[in-house]
C-alpha cells in the first residue's frame, strides 16, 4: 500500500522527462542568443560558431540608430505606462465594488485591444489617424500603446481591491477625510505593489510591442521596429546578435522585479 | 441639512463637499471614475474600430485606384474568391495545429508544476515559464532564425546524428517544405509553437492548481488506479484551462504576420494579406473586410469557450 501512495505523490519518470524537455525547449533559444553574440562569423549562423570575440559589443556601442531606438522605446513605454496606470486605476476603482448594468461591457472593452489580433488594432488606429488628419508622431505611438496597456494595470488593481476591506474606506470617510485623503492614505498604500506590478508588465508590453507600432509610427523607430528591420538586413548580423543579447539582458530586470512584487502578495 | 453641519475651514470645504456628495451618491463617483477610460478606449479605440469596419463597405476602383466611399457589399464578396478562402483556411489550420501542439507540450509541465512541485521548485518553474513569455518577442523570433538556418544548430544536429535524410525528407514535402527550415511552413509552425507555448502553460496550470487534493485522494481510496484518476478526474477538471489557453494560442496565431513573414514562403496568412492590402496594394476597404474574418472566428471561438467553461479558468 505504501508504495502505491508514494507512486501517486511523486512524479513518474516520464512526466519528469517531459517537463524537463519542455523547459529546455523554452530556454535554449534564449541561451543561443548569448552564444551567438560572441560569434566571429559575419555572414552566417554556423553552429558551432567558428570563433568567439568581444568585438561586436564595441561596434554596437557606436551605432546611434540602435541607441536612438532604445531611447524612444524607453520614453514611449514610460509615458504609455503612466497613462495606463491612471486610466487603469480609475477604471478599477469604479468597477470593483459596483454591480451596475454595463459593468461586464466595460471589462470587455478594456480587454478588447489585447484580445483582438494586433493587426486589427493597428489598422483600426491607422485608419482613424488618416481620417482625423493627425500626423504620425511620438504621441500617435503612445496612444496605441496606452490603449492596450490599460488592461495589465486594471487586472492587477481590480484583483487587489477585491481583497481589500472596504470598511477601511468607509471608516476613513466617516472620520471626515476627503476623497483625495482617503485615496492617498488608505487606498494607495493597499494597492501600491499591485500598481507597481501592473505598471511593470505594462512597461514590458509597450517596450516589446511591434505590430500595433508598425501602424501608428511614422518614420520613427522604436526598438522592436529597429530589430524587425535588422531581420531583413543579413549583412548586419553580428550587430543584431549583440543587440539581441542586450535586449534579453535588460528585459530580465523588470520581469524579475515584477515577479518578486506579485509573489510577495500572492497574485499572478 | 447643510445648516446643521459644523462650519468647516474655508480651504477644505470645497473638496469636502465634493467628497460628501460623491460618497452619498456612489453612482456619480462611478461616472467620474469611468469617464477617462470611456473617453480613451470607448471613443478613441472603439471609434477607430467602427471607422475601420465601416470602410469594408467602400470599394477600391480598379481603374482609378481610388477608394469610392459608397455603400457596397462587393468588397465583402471579394473575400469569397478562392485565393482569399485559401488564405483563411491556411491560417485557421495553422492556428489549430499550433494550439493542439501547445496543449500537448504544455500539459506535462503544467501538471508537474501543480501536482508535484512545491516551495522553491515551484517558484523557479513559474519563473522559467514567465521569463520566455515576457522576454522580447522579436529577439525570440530572431533566435529561431539562428536555430533554423541551414547551417544552424538543427542542421548540425541532424548531421551529427545522421538524420540529414529525415530533415531533407521533411523539407521536400510539397506545400509545407522549402529550401531550409527557416523558409518553410514547418518553420513557421515550430516558431509559432515556441512563441505561444507559455500562454498555454499558465492557464492549464491555474486550472490544475484548483483541483482539490482531497478529490484525487478520494478517487484513489475508492480503488481507482492513478491512470484512471488522471483520465476521469484530473483531465476533465483541467479541460477548461486548456480551452482558456487555446484562446490565446489560437487568437495570437490568427493575427500574426511577423512570423510567417520572417520564416514563411510565398503563401500568405491572414495578417500578411491584410498588411499587403492596406500597404502596397492601397486597398484599405479589402484590408478592413479581411480583418472581419479573424474577428468573427474569434467571436465564435469565444462563445464556444464560454460554453465549455473556460472563463472560470482564466
Amino acid at each position: 500500500m505504501r508504495s502505491d501512495a508514494s507512486f501517486v505523490n511523486r512524479a513518474g519518470i516520464g512526466l519528469r522527462a517531459a517537463s524537463t524537455a519542455v523547459l529546455i525547449f523554452l530556454h535554449f533559444p534564449i541561451l543561443l542568443i548569448f552564444l551567438y553574440a560572441f560569434n566571429t562569423e559575419e555572414a552566417a549562423y554556423t553552429f558551432p560558431p567558428p570563433g568567439l570575440t568581444f568585438d561586436w559589443f564595441g561596434v554596437l556601442l557606436k551605432r546611434s540608430d540602435f541607441w536612438n531606438a532604445l531611447g524612444l522605446s524607453l520614453v514611449v513605454a514610460l509615458v504609455s505606462t503612466m497613462i495606463a496606470v491612471v486610466l487603469g486605476t480609475l477604471a478599477a476603482l469604479a468597477i470593483y465594488r459596483s454591480k451596475f448594468f454595463g459593468r461586464d461591457a466595460i471589462s470587455l472593452m478594456i480587454i478588447l485591444p489585447i484580445a483582438l489580433p494586433g493587426i486589427v488594432t493597428g489598422i483600426a488606429l491607422r485608419s482613424a489617424l488618416n481620417i482625423s488628419g493627425l500626423n504620425f508622431s511620438f504621441w500617435t505611438i503612445v496612444i496605441g500603446h496606452a490603449t492596450f496597456c490599460v488592461v495589465t494595470v486594471y487586472n492587477n488593481v481590480v484583483a487587489r481591491l477585491r481583497r481589500t476591506n472596504y470598511s477601511q474606506v468607509e471608516a476613513s470617510m466617516d472620520l471626515g477625510a476627503s476623497i483625495w485623503q482617503t485615496f492617498r492614505y488608505v487606498i494607495l498604500p493597499n494597492i501600491a505593489t499591485a500598481l507597481l506590478a501592473g505598471g511593470m508588465l505594462s512597461f514590458a508590453l509597450s517596450f516589446d510591442e511591434v505590430i500595433v507600432t508598425t501602424f501608428t509610427a511614422g518614420q520613427q523607430q522604436t526598438l522592436p521596429i529597429w530589430i524587425f528591420s535588422q531581420l531583413q538586413r543579413p549583412r548586419d548580423r553580428p550587430v543584431t546578435n549583440v543587440a539581441a543579447l542586450f535586449v534579453v539582458a535588460t528585459t530580465l530586470v523588470p520581469i524579475l522585479l515584477a515577479y518578486r512584487f506579485t509573489r510577495e502578495s500572492g497574485e499572478t | 441639512m447643510t445648516s446643521a453641519a459644523p462650519p468647516l475651514p474655508e480651504r477644505r470645504s470645497f473638496l469636502h463637499g465634493v467628497s460628501v456628495v460623491l460618497y452619498r451618491y456612489p453612482f456619480l463617483s462611478i461616472i467620474a471614475l469611468l469617464l477617462p477610460i470611456l473617453l480613451w478606449i470607448g471613443v478613441i479605440y472603439l471609434g477607430s474600430l467602427t471607422a475601420m469596419l465601416a470602410q469594408g463597405f467602400f470599394y477600391l476602383d480598379g481603374f482609378t485606384g481610388r477608394i469610392v466611399r459608397e455603400f457596397t457589399l462587393r468588397t465583402y464578396q471579394e473575400l469569397l474568391l478562392q485565393q482569399n478562402i485559401d488564405i483563411f483556411l491556411r491560417t485557421i489550420l495553422m492556428a489549430a495545429s499550433v494550439t493542439l501542439t501547445c496543449a500537448l507540450l504544455a500539459f506535462p509541465l503544467a501538471y508537474f508544476m501543480a501536482r508535484f512541485a512545491s516551495g522553491r521548485t515551484k517558484a523557479l518553474l513559474y519563473l522559467g515559464v514567465m521569463l520566455p513569455l515576457w522576454s522580447s518577442y522579436l529577439v525570440r523570433i530572431y533566435a529561431w532564425k539562428l536555430i533554423l538556418a541551414q547551417e544552424g544548430i538543427i542542421g548540425w544536429l541532424a548531421n551529427a546524428l545522421g538524420l540529414t535524410g529525415v530533415l531533407d525528407a521533411v523539407l521536400s514535402i510539397p506545400g509545407i517544405g522549402g529550401p531550409s527550415l527557416s523558409f518553410s511552413i514547418v518553420g513557421v509552425y515550430l516558431v509559432f509553437v515556441y512563441i505561444w507555448l507559455p500562454y498555454m502553460i499558465l492557464p492549464i496550470n491555474a486550472a490544475l492548481e484548483r483541483v482539490p487534493k482531497s478529490v484525487i485522494e478520494a478517487s484513489g481510496d475508492l480503488g481507482a488506479r492513478p491512470g484512471y484518476t488522471f483520465r476521469r478526474i484530473i483531465l476533465p477538471l483541467a479541460f477548461p484551462g486548456v480551452v482558456a489557453g487555446s484562446i490565446f494560442t489560437f487568437s495570437l496565431t490568427l493575427g500574426d504576420y511577423i512570423i510567417p513573414g520572417v520564416f514563411g514562403n510565398s503563401s500568405y496568412f491572414i495578417g500578411q494579406a491584410v498588411l499587403v492590402q492596406q500597404g502596397t496594394a492601397g486597398n484599405i476597404p479589402l484590408a478592413a473586410a479581411m480583418t472581419v474574418v479573424p474577428i468573427l472566428v474569434m467571436g465564435v471561438y469565444l462563445l464556444g469557450a464560454r460554453w465549455l467553461g473556460a472563463f472560470d479558468a482564466l
